[in-house]
Formats: structure tokens, C-alpha cells, sequence
């Protein structure tokens, strides 16, 4: 189903009209057809043809505006102030009705001392017509509310940018570029989910940058991340033609929004449409136990201990502060169980698929190339289980106050060992196959013979008392690797790609033991970058060899526009990085090293013509960019140095 | 304007030059003197204006920087650090001593008023924290530093406790200049980068002000012709 749409013009909002589209004159396709409402979605509709993006996707992104879901205001506060209404007056009710029923009937007996009961009152002194009517206008008021509300909360999805516009008396509009998307989440609230709807947040780049679509209905919502996210690739959106053809009238809609809530209702929270299978499935006892066996635990005994010897030397009274103690942790533990149950972590064409939640349904997508930071970690009561958690850095669009309860930071809650190889592999999907063991054998279990990482120098071990042997790094040409903890060991992976600068520190006592420390800076989140206690040399070494591989890193990676790249081509293996260091990285070989597999075709170094070659190249293996490849390819092409010295030994 | 030594050339050019390139294999990280041997005239013209920057940059400022005794510092490395100019010095001791008056004035202000004598030890605290930067910030001052490199800008810092930071180009999100009354009457401002990163915190105290905007101008240029994703 679909939410109707805008017409062309929303009422009282003179600047609409500057966004319709120069094909804007659709008025009379409006006026005579019932599905001239619609935007120009069916084929039938002349209008199709004149838009300027010729490209055809699903109804709602046409670059149009529409409306949210109808029941959109009631979730968006409207329950809660029903309710809180509701309870003021059941509360306050005979107060309210003697206020104002006095006046209706000023000689009337004293409220108080008739039977107490305001509906007797009512219906003794014959008012029923009057109380009807008043429940009838704040009925009215409070749908003409609603709808107001709905009217003036719309959105739009052009191949540039998402849009939204809402308020009555204080407008906001939104806009965030689609080539910035950091990631979709759809997020289904239990109420939400029973009437089949759901609210879709693109997250942008930055504090506070979030887009909100609250609410759609499910399917709706599915089709509009698909189409953000296959606008954010670069790719066409051709694929999307016929599917989801609005409904041919407003009646019908309406009917239809119906239709759906009830089925919602009867046969509860349904499913997205086509969710592909998890690679992943962690049983719900090993979910309870990690939760019991975290550091919370351990936390919980010593407050409990400390109550029990405060009430034996002490006043017994202490023993009563375990009940809230208790509580509290219960509820933190809860939590974060319903929170993690129903996890499945999924790959899709456009990024990493990952859904969490027992009542409240959050389905996050990231893209190719968005992840900054990841780290694998294992606390040290989950060490004879073999049990891991992995951890993430990447843009939430939150505000800075909310990324303490950043809920996809855990990308992995927990996992054995195969478990996280797999949900690794998703991540890191251009990693090459030899360099794997860095990350188990070497990385996560820590120092073995043979050990390719540089540790932290003998002489320096007063600083690491425990970890000096493990404490080290690794650097690839695709990534940087921290392994760091003995009690609770961690290896901590920063894709070079996305690394946004590097640091070296050395404090006087470092110095003394001729050791530094080497930060690798990414965008903020819980997986830190430092490492300390790095010898010397080797840190001004790391420092040179990580900085100039970013740089390399981050000139040749389009992960941005990841759907651009065309054909899978085999392993790269560990020379395609160095390859890729000589040969300049372009439209048509947009070889980036977090997603080295994607690799778009071979072409040979002397093969490549010029830039503009090159981007006609890319153009004709892709007849559907065509437009985006021309537009971008002036802009993308020409490459670094390298290839055009490449360009003029062929000369 | 710009000053930094393109890898052969940037990538913002047109590829056109390009075969036309009598040698052709410039190597990337050859610094300055490569682009003048592959084209002569603008080459010629590049290191004229390359001077002419280097000339802003340095002028009025500091001629060494500054380094730990120990063998086991961070080393300088290779390149020409530029550092800050020598009117900073003179800004951050005047506000100091702005600082210690004023704190001890309202110290003893208060006390002659009320008779409490407690004051004094947080105020005689503050004071003996400015006395003490104002007595390391000579040498302090001399120790930043930056580099322009081919791909990147290089940041150093501090003596006792040194801290260096290289920024791709690429990776910056915007240059920020800001200069208050008293840097101003020096001619000075402080230069800040802003990555994605927090943590990246490069912020170059005390460039003159015309070292700040032409720096400023060649980094979003060059930031513009190198942009990458986040």
C-alpha cells in the first residue's frame, strides 16, 4: 500500500511550488484521472516521461513530495497525549464537569451532594445532548490536529538529496545529500510494528544529522530504503519499475491503510519483505549467560558484598540498599537482553544488513566503506567459552548527548570464533585471503611463534607489565592492526581507507625507555586508536608507512559510490595493493582496498588510456550511469601522477 | 598560491599535459624540483610563486625548532619545517601577565573587603601556573612546527611531551582562522584543522596573518582537488 500523496500543491505553502519539478504542469492529469493524485509513477501518467531523471524507481522517491503514514501524528506523541488527556480527566473529571456544567446549570443542586456520580448528573438534569457535543469538538479538535500535523509533515527523495518538511507553526526542512549516507536504519517500535509501520532514519555524516521518515508503513519503507540506498551507490534504479504501483484512489488507499493495520494486529509483527538469511545465529542461552558473565557482574558482587559487610560492622539497614541495586542492574540487564535478542547480521548488495530487538525492531544497513573502526574484544569471563564481541566506529548522525546509548556499536554481541570470522568477512570484504591469520591466529589469540606483529620492546616492559609480549601492531596495505590486552584482549582494525590522520606521541618516560605511542585518529566511538609503547624507530616507521598508505588508501577508494563498480573480479591477492599503489585509481578501475574484490575489471596499466578515456570507458560498460559516469567522470578521472606517467610511456 | 610540492602534478589537472610530458615517469614523491624538469615554463613559474610562499610563511618566524636532548626523541625527519612567528611569544606573555595581575588584583581586593584569606590559595595557584607558561613558552613556541608535503600536512608539538600528527589533505572537512584583539594588534592568528577526527586536534598557534590565509587557501584548494570520502 501507499500513503497517498501530495497533490501538487500542499495548501497554505506558497514555497511547494518552487519544488515541484519544471514537469510540474500536471494539473490537468491531476484534475481528470483518479490517479492523477499519484505522483507520475504509473507508466500511465504523462508526467513519467517528462521527469528529468528518466530512471525509474519506486513511486515514493520520484522526487515528488508525499506524505507519511496517516496514523504518523498519533505515534508521534498523539498516543501519549490522548492518554495523558484521558487520565487527566478521569482523574479530575467531576471537578471539570461541575465547572462546567454549573454553568449550564446554574441552579442546579451542589454537585457534591448529589450521588457522586457525574454521568447520574448528566443524565438527570438532561445534558446528554450538551457532553456529547463537547466530546464531539474535542474529538474534532483533536483530528483537525492530527491532521494538520499530517498535512504539513512530507518528503522527498530526488537523485541528489532526502528531503523532509514539517511543522505547522514551526517549519523545519531537512535536507541531506544521498552520496553522504552513512547507513539506513529502519527502526520498528512494538506499537508501531503491530499496526505494520515503521520509521526509517538516514543517517548522515555529522552531529545531528539525521534524516527521519517517521512513519511509513513497512513495505513502504523497505522500498524507500532500497531506493536511497541504490541512489547512494551510484547505481540506476531501473530494476525498481513496476513494483509497488500506488492504489488507484484515495478510497482505496484509505481501505488499504485499514487493511493493513488489522492484518498487523491479527497476525502481529510481520517480517520485512525479503530478509536475506543471517550468517550468523547466537543461541539465546549464550545471549543470557555473556550478559550474566560481563563486568557488570563482577560490579554487582562487590555492591552486594559491600552492603553485606557494612550491615554486619554497621547498621543492619544497609542490607535494604540490595533491593535497588538489584533492580537496577535486573532492569540494565533486560535490557540489554531484549535488546540483543532476535540479532542477525545479513550481507545485501548495499552493505551490511544487521537487526536487533525483541520488541523494538531496529534494522541498520551500512553501506560499503562506512565503517571507520572495528575492534574484536573478549572480556575475561568469556575466555573458557571462547566467546567474542566486536565493536564498531562509525557515523550515527546522532547527537553528541545520544551516542552514549549508540545501540549498533556492537555489531557482533557475542560470537564464538567462527561467528566473528564470519561477521569480520562482511565487514572487511575486500581483505585478502592470505592476510586472515593476522587476524585470528596472530591478532585475536595473541603472540604464537612466528609472530608477524612488533611487539613492544623487552626493555620497555615496566609499561606493560602483563601484555608487553602481545601488545603490537600490523600494518597491511589495506588496514592497521592494534593487538593490545592480555586480561581482556582486544585487536583493535582501523581500515586505512578511511583513516583521517595519524599521531605520534612520546612523553619524557617513554622517551627514557625509547619507546612512543601511535594513535591512528578515526571519527569518534568506542573502539579507541592508541597504542602505546611502540619502539622507537618502529613507531617512525609506522608513522611514515600508515600515513602514506592511507593517503594512497583514501585517493583510490570510492566506496562512497560503492554500486559504480561493475564486474567481480577474482581475489586480488596482496600484489593488487601494491598494484594499486603504482596505478592510478579512476571511474573505470575504482580499486579501493577496503573492498578489493570488488575490484571493477582488469585493465592492464598500459591498456588504460587517458582520464577521459577511461571515463568513457566507464560510461559504455555502464549504459545506465550513463548520465552520473559523464557527470562525475571530469571531476573523478583524472588520476594521480602514476598513471599518467603510465599514459606517457605510451606516447 | 600553492606552495605545496605537487607529486608530479595534482590531480586536479587535466590529463591532456600529459603525453606531451617529454619524460613522462615523474616520480610521485620527488618534491619540488620534478614538475620544473618536466615542464619548464610552469614550471619555472611554480617555483617562483613556491618561493614567494615560502616567503609568506616564513616570514617573522622562529628559524629552528625545537627538540628534546634525549636520542630517543621523535625525530625531525626530512623537509623544511615552517614555525610560528616570533610575535607570538610576545602575545602569549602579555596575556599571562594580563592573567597573573588580574588574579592577584581580585585576590587582594577581596581580602582587603572581607577580611578572607583563604582566596589566596587558589589565586596564588592560578598565578604560579601562568608564571610558570610564561617561563617555558619560549621555548615551547619554538617548538611546533609544520611541514607541507606532497600528499599530506605534517603537525609537530611540544618538547617535553612531543606529539606529531600528519593530515592527508584529503581528509580535511575546513580550515578555520581566528584571531582575537591582541593577536590582531600583533598581527598574528591560530590556524585550526578540522578532520572527521576528533581526535586529529592540529591547531597552529601564531602564524602571521598573512602565513594563516595563504595557508588557508592553499590547504582548501588542495583539500578540494584531493577531497575523498569521510
Amino acid at each position: 500500500m501507499t500513503d497517498p500523496v501530495v497533490p501538487p500543491q500542499p495548501p497554505g505553502e506558497p514555497a511547494s511550488v518552487g519544488h515541484t519539478p519544471p514537469v510540474g504542469p500536471t494539473p490537468p492529469a491531476g484534475a481528470t484521472s483518479p490517479a492523477g493524485a499519484l505522483p507520475p509513477a504509473g507508466q500511465t501518467s504523462p508526467a513519467g516521461a517528462g521527469v528529468p531523471r528518466p530512471d525509474t524507481r519506486s513511486p515514493l522517491s520520484d522526487g515528488e513530495w508525499h506524505r507519511m503514514h496517516p496514523l504518523t501524528p498519533l505515534f508521534r506523541g498523539g498516543l501519549a497525549l490522548v492518554i495523558v488527556a484521558g487520565l487527566v480527566i478521569s482523574n479530575l473529571r467531576e471537578r471539570i464537569i461541575d465547572f462546567f456544567l454549573r454553568a449550564a446549570v446554574p441552579e442546579g443542586p451542589e454537585f457534591e451532594g448529589d450521588t457522586g456520580d457525574p454521568v447520574d448528573f448528566v443524565l438527570r438534569h438532561g445534558l446528554v445532548p450538551l457532553a456529547l457535543l463537547a466530546v464531539l469538538v474535542v474529538v474534532i479538535v483533536l483530528v483537525g490536529l492530527f491532521y494538520l500535523a499530517w498535512r504539513f509533515h512530507s518528503f522527498r527523495i530526488t537523485g541528489e538529496d532526502v528531503e523532509v518538511r514539517q511543522g505547522v507553526l514551526f517549519r523545519s526542512h531537512r535536507r541531506s545529500p544521498i552520496d553522504r549516507v552513512q547507513g539506513v536504519n529502519l527502526t520498528r517500535p512494538m506499537l508501531a510494528r503491530l499496526c505494520g509501520m515503521a520509521k526509517l532514519e538516514v543517517v548522515g555524516a555529522g552531529t545531528d544529522a539525521n534524516v527521519k521518515l517517521e512513519y511509513l508503513s513497512t513495505s513502504n519503507a523497505e522500498a524507500v530504503r532500497a531506493d536511497i540506498l541504490r541512489l547512494a551507490s551510484g547505481r540506476r534504479l531501473a530494476e525498481q519499475q513496476a513494483r509497488g504501483v500506488a492504489p488507484a484512489s484515495k478510497t482505496q488507499a484509505a481501505a488499504s491503510i485499514v487493511t493493513d493495520a488489522l492484518t498487523g494486529l491479527v497476525l502481529g509483527a510481520e517480517e520485512p519483505v525479503a530478509e536475506p538469511a543471517s550468517v550468523v545465529h547466537i543461541p539465546a542461552v549464550r545471549l543470557i549467560l555473556s550478559r550474566i558473565f560481563s563486568g557488570r557482574l563482577i560490579t554487582l558482587l562487590v555492591l552486594v558484598a559491600a552492603a553485606i559487610v557494612g550491615a554486619i560492622v554497621g547498621t543492619p539497614w544497609i542490607l535494604f540498599t540490595i533491593v535497588p541495586i538489584f533492580l537496577g542492574f535486573g532492569a540494565v540487564f533486560v535490557r540489554s537482553l531484549t535488546k540483543s535478542l532476535r540479532y542477525a547480521i545479513a550481507p545485501t548488495p548495499d552493505g551490511v544488513r544487521i537487526t536487533y530487538g525483541l520488541f523494538t525492531t531496529v534494522t541498520e544497513t551500512l553501506p560499503p566503506g562506512r565503517i571507520h573502526a572495528i575492534e574484536v574484544r573478549q572480556p575475561l569471563m568469556w575466555r573458557p567459552a571462547g566467546w567474542w564481541s566486536i565493536t564498531v566506529n562509525r557515523m550515527t548522525g546522532k547527537r553528541a548527548d545520544q551516542n552514549g546509548n549508540d545501540q549498533f556499536a556492537e555489531v557482533l554481541p557475542v560470537g564464538d570464533r567462527r561467528d566473528v570470522e564470519r561477521v569480520l568477512r562482511l565487514l572487511m570484504p575486500g581483505m585478502p585471503e592470505a592476510e586472515w591469520p593476522l587476524v585470528f591466529e596472530h591478532g585475536i589469540l595473541g603472540p604464537q611463534p612466528d609472530d608477524p606483529y612488533t611487539n613492544t620492546p623487552r626493555r620497555a616492559r615496566i609499561l606493560h607489565l602483563l601484555s608487553w609480549r602481545r601488545n603490537g601492531f600490523e600494518l597491511t596495505p589495506a588496514a592497521l592492526f592494534f593487538r593490545r590486552g592480555v586480561i581482556r584482549r582486544t585487536l583493535g582494525i582501523f581500515p586505512l581507507a578511511r583513516l583521517q590522520s595519524v599521531g605520534m606521541h612520546q612523553g619524557p618516560l617513554a622517551r627514557a625507555l625509547g619507546v612512543a605511542s601511535v594513535h591512528a585518529h578515526t571519527i569518534p566511538g568506542r573502539v579507541s586508536g592508541e597504542l602505546h609503547g611502540v619502539d622507537r624507530d618502529a613507531a617512525v616507521r609506522l608513522f611514515a608507512d600508515a600515513e602514506a598508505a592511507a593517503v594512497v588508501a583514501g585517493t583510490s577508494d570510492h566506496s562512497h559510490r560503492w554500486g559504480v563498480e561493475v564486474v567481480d573480479v577474482a581475489e586480488p591477492g596482496p600484489d593488487a595493493a601494491a598494484e594499486a599503489r603504482e596505478v592510478a585509481p579512476d571511474l573505470a578501475r575504482s580499486h579501493d582496498f577496503s573492498r578489493g574484490r570488488t575490484e571493477s575489471r582488469e585493465v592492464a596499466p598500459d591498456a588504460e588510456g587517458t582520464a577521459v578515456d577511461a571515463a568513457d570507458d566507464a560510461a559504455r560498460a555502464e549504459p545506465e550511469t550513463g548520465v552520473d559516469a559523464a557527470a562525475e567522470a571530469p571531476r573523478e578521472a583524472p588520476g594521480p601522477p602514476a598513471s599518467r606517467a603510465d599514459d606517457g610511456e605510451d606516447a | 598560491m600553492t606552495s605545496i610540492p605537487e607529486p608530479g602534478t595534482g590531480p586536479e589537472e587535466p590529463a591532456t599535459p600529459a603525453p606531451t610530458t617529454p619524460t613522462g615517469t615523474t616520480p610521485p614523491t620527488e618534491g619540488a624540483g620534478a614538475p620544473a624538469g618536466a615542464e619548464p615554463e610552469p614550471g619555472a613559474a611554480a617555483a617562483e610563486s613556491e618561493a614567494a610562499e615560502r616567503a609568506v610563511l616564513d616570514a617573522k618566524t622562529f628559524d629552528h625548532v625545537l627538540e628534546p636532548r634525549s636520542e630517543n626523541r621523535l625525530p625531525l625527519g626530512d623537509g623544511t619545517w615552517h614555525q610560528l612567528a616570533r610575535a607570538y611569544v610576545w602575545v602569549r606573555l602579555i596575556s599571562l601577565t594580563a592573567l597573573f595581575v588580574v588574579v592577584l588584583a581580585a585576590a587582594a581586593i577581596i581580602t582587603a573587603l572581607s577580611g578572607e584569606t583563604w582566596l589566596w590559595i587558589p589565586a596564588g595557584l592560578v598565578a604560579l601556573g601562568a608564571a610558570w607558561t610564561a617561563a617555558i613558552t619560549p621555548r615551547q613556541a619554538r617548538s611546533f612546527g609544520y611541514q607541507l608535503r606532497a600528499d599530506d600536512l605534517v603537525f609537530r608539538r611540544g618538547i617535553l611531551w612531543q606529539r606529531t600528527v600528519a593530515v592527508p589533505y584529503g581528509r580535511m572537512q575546513l580550515v578555520d582562522i581566528t584571531h582575537g584583539p591582541l593577536d590582531r594588534a600583533f598581527g598574528i592568528a591560530q590556524l585550526k584543522l578540522v578532520t572527521a577526527a576528533a581526535s586529529t586536534g592540529v591547531s597552529i598557534p601564531g602564524l602571521t596573518q598573512e602565513a594563516a590565509e595563504s595557508l588557508r587557501d592553499t590547504l582548501v584548494t588542495v583539500a578540494e582537488s584531493r577531497r575523498t570520502g569521510l
